[in-house]
């Protein structure tokens, strides 16, 4: 078993004459976080569904903890977590329900079910909500517990696609804090976002443009190979030559 | 616990939460039947009858007395010809007419069958049709007394009337027991194939889907969680419609219940595939709805037999209700019903709706795979 919780190589995924993900590589080691960059459009949702088996790469291989996305979905899908842009949990139902739910979904045991949920509730500070329908919570909570959720199975790797796009600061630093925890624990994790300070939080990141990795490393390393001062920069400086071109093409 | 009782726990707390939605779904059937059943009016009493009699004579005036004094028939216009019953009918004042043939009381001397017409507004079939046989027999009665005890020799001749009866403004009459199957198809339509295509593309909308889909569950337990409830409902539905047609309305339910039953499951499945399938091809509940009402509800009303009788059809139209499969169970369900019938007389029907179900289950699950990729 090797200690690389993902290892993409040359995945491609072309939608008839569009190539929406074009011959990404790239590795992710084991306890990781994992900075997913582009700008809508670039390819990271495409990446990721395939990274999840939701979608069969056109060519290419991918390794999710050790297992083959397009032929070996089903481990690849128990060891993974998965919170997507939109919201996941089912917002008619309890917090309490939901991970009760997702719980049973993983195959977990009553008692492990008992005990996470009362383990979850309180490091999130939700025991006063535990009852109460998802859909009156506040947003920021409701992406946090969406999160705790989608770590209910203790999955090896965690897929967060844009998980703060809507949120409060105060409650992106605390989505954050989450984040880390997870990683601490030793959890994998694989986040896509749009705010470019929450990239310099990374290990490491890569950035997506028209479909392929154009910059990858950790933020340091990368503002000192491009020399520039933020990862904002580099990612406007990366992203602005495509869209230029794309505007060319306009009519 | 496993990952499909989950689900299935799940989705009961979706209906229960929904209230308004299960609400709906009970209490939609129950009072269907109480629409149907009360809209048509059973009872005959106070019947508007109309009389043409160009030529009174003993005989005529002694059946019209015979109509007034039941209490059920109230005379309400004299008229000497019929065409001035058009206007009567058409202004509602006249519900039924008795038309006397010139002659009538000599027809009975001379032997020759005496001829009278009965005429009944249908805009009400069941209504219609009652208020004809009820007419018929005040006639035969008096057929029959007149046979009884002849009033003078000269009719000692067999007496016969020959009352020719024609149903005005819908000739098709249908009998109140044959909306209790039809409607059975209707409840099951709404409950399988829209109720299953809205819960299927509301977790689309959500983004629940997405997270159940990259769960290790089958796409096979995910539908099963998802139209279960649906199917028990549809079930419990089913029952109490049957068992207020029995008992409000005392529809006859003559053959074997498994059985029907049984094709019921057979329906619920067509319906339930239709569902899935309308689902895995659009993405929002609203044009699910569109879909499901357009494609599965509106051809289930209007083109399995269940209001319009598909005998008074045109060909095209008949050709086309071959493909509608409440079309199949509203004949199967009233064969079984109302006729007492088992499998050796609906076999075919079951054959078609069997073959649909095949067909329509392999294609929705095919197309749920393929949103996987």
């Amino acid at each position: 078993m090797s200690d690389l919780a993902i290892q993409a190589k040359d995945l491609t995924r072309t939608f008839g004459n569009f190539t929406a993900v074009d011959h990404i590589s790239f590795d992710v080691k084991a306890g990781e976080v994992f900075g997913f960059l582009g700008a809508n459009g670039a390819g990271k949702t495409t990446a990721i569904r395939m990274l999840i088996g939701l979608l069969q790469p056109s060519a290419g291989t991918a390794r999710v903890a050790g297992f083959d996305v397009s032929r070996e979905t089903e481990e690849v899908k128990r060891n993974i977590g998965y919170m997507s842009q939109r919201f996941s949990l089912y917002e008619d139902l309890t917090p309490r329900e939901n991970i009760r739910l997702y719980g049973g979904i993983y195959g977990l045991t009553r008692a492990e079910i008992r005990e996470r949920t009362s383990q979850m509730l309180e490091r999130l500070g939700f025991s006063s909500v535990a009852d109460t329908a998802v859909r009156s919570l506040p947003l920021g909570w409701r992406q946090k517990l969406a999160f705790s959720v989608a770590l209910v199975h203790r999955p090896r790797i965690v897929f967060l696609d844009e998980p703060t796009s809507g949120v409060d600061p105060i409650t992106r630093r605390q989505f954050w804090e989450l984040i880390y925890d997870a990683a601490s624990n030793g959890t994998t994790v694989l986040v896509t976002t749009h705010y470019m300070d929450e990239a310099e939080y990374c290990d490491r990141i890569s950035i997506m443009v028209a479909g392929r990795i154009a910059a990858m490393g950790t933020p340091a390393a990368l503002k000192e190979e491009f020399t520039v001062e933020s990862i904002d920069e580099l990612f406007v400086r990366l992203a602005r030559p495509v869209e230029a071109g794309k505007a060319g093409t306009l009519p | 616990m496993t990952a499909l009782q989950g689900l299935l726990r799940k989705e009961f707390f979706h209906i229960r939460r929904d209230r308004r939605t299960a609400a709906v779904l009970i209490a939609l059937p129950v009072v269907q039947v109480l629409l149907f059943g009360y809209a048509i009016r059973t009872d005959v009493d106070d019947v508007r009858l109309a009389v043409v009699d160009p030529a009174p004579d003993s005989a005529t005036i002694e059946l019209r007395n015979r109509f007034a004094a039941g209490g059920v028939f109230r005379t309400v216009a004299v008229v000497p010809r019929t065409e001035d019953l058009d206007r009567l009918f058409e202004s509602g004042t006249a519900q039924q007419a008795i038309v006397f043939y010139p002659g009538f009381a000599e027809d009975f001397g001379s032997g020759v069958p005496a001829r009278l017409l009965i005429l009944t507004d249908a805009t009400e079939p069941n209504t219609g049709s009652l208020l004809q046989s009820y007419a018929q027999s005040v006639v035969d009665g008096y057929a029959r007394s007149l046979r009884a005890a002849p009033a003078s020799p000269a009719l000692q001749r067999p007496v016969s009337i020959v009352a020719q009866s024609r149903l005005r403004f819908n000739p098709t009459r249908e009998s109140k027991n044959l909306f209790v199957p039809g409607l059975m198809a209707f409840v099951l339509t709404i409950i399988s194939s829209l109720m299953t295509a809205i819960s299927l593309t509301r977790e689309k909308e959500t983004g629940t889907m997405e997270a159940l889909l990259v769960s290790p569950l089958r796409p096979w337990e995910i539908i099963v969680g998802k139209v279960t409830p649906y199917l028990a409902i549809g079930f419990i539905s089913v029952a109490a419609v049957l068992v207020e047609a029995l008992l409000v309305f005392h529809v006859p339910l003559r053959g074997s219940v498994p059985l029907l039953l049984l094709e019921g499951a057979l329906y619920i499945l067509v319906s339930l595939s239709l569902g899935i399938l309308i689902s895995a091809r659009t993405s929002s509940q609203r044009i699910a709805m569109m879909f499901a009402l357009l494609g599965t509800m509106l051809p289930n009303i209007l083109l399995s037999g269940f209001i319009f009788p598909l005998e008074s059809m045109p060909a095209a139209l008949r050709a086309l209700s071959y493909v509608v499969p409440g079309r199949w169970f509203v004949a199967i369900a009233r064969g079984i019903m109302l006729k007492g019938i088992g499998l050796e007389y609906v076999w075919r029907e079951t054959l078609f709706l069997a073959a649909m179900a095949t067909v329509l289950l392999v294609a929705s699950i095919r197309s749920f795979n393929e949103r996987l990729e």
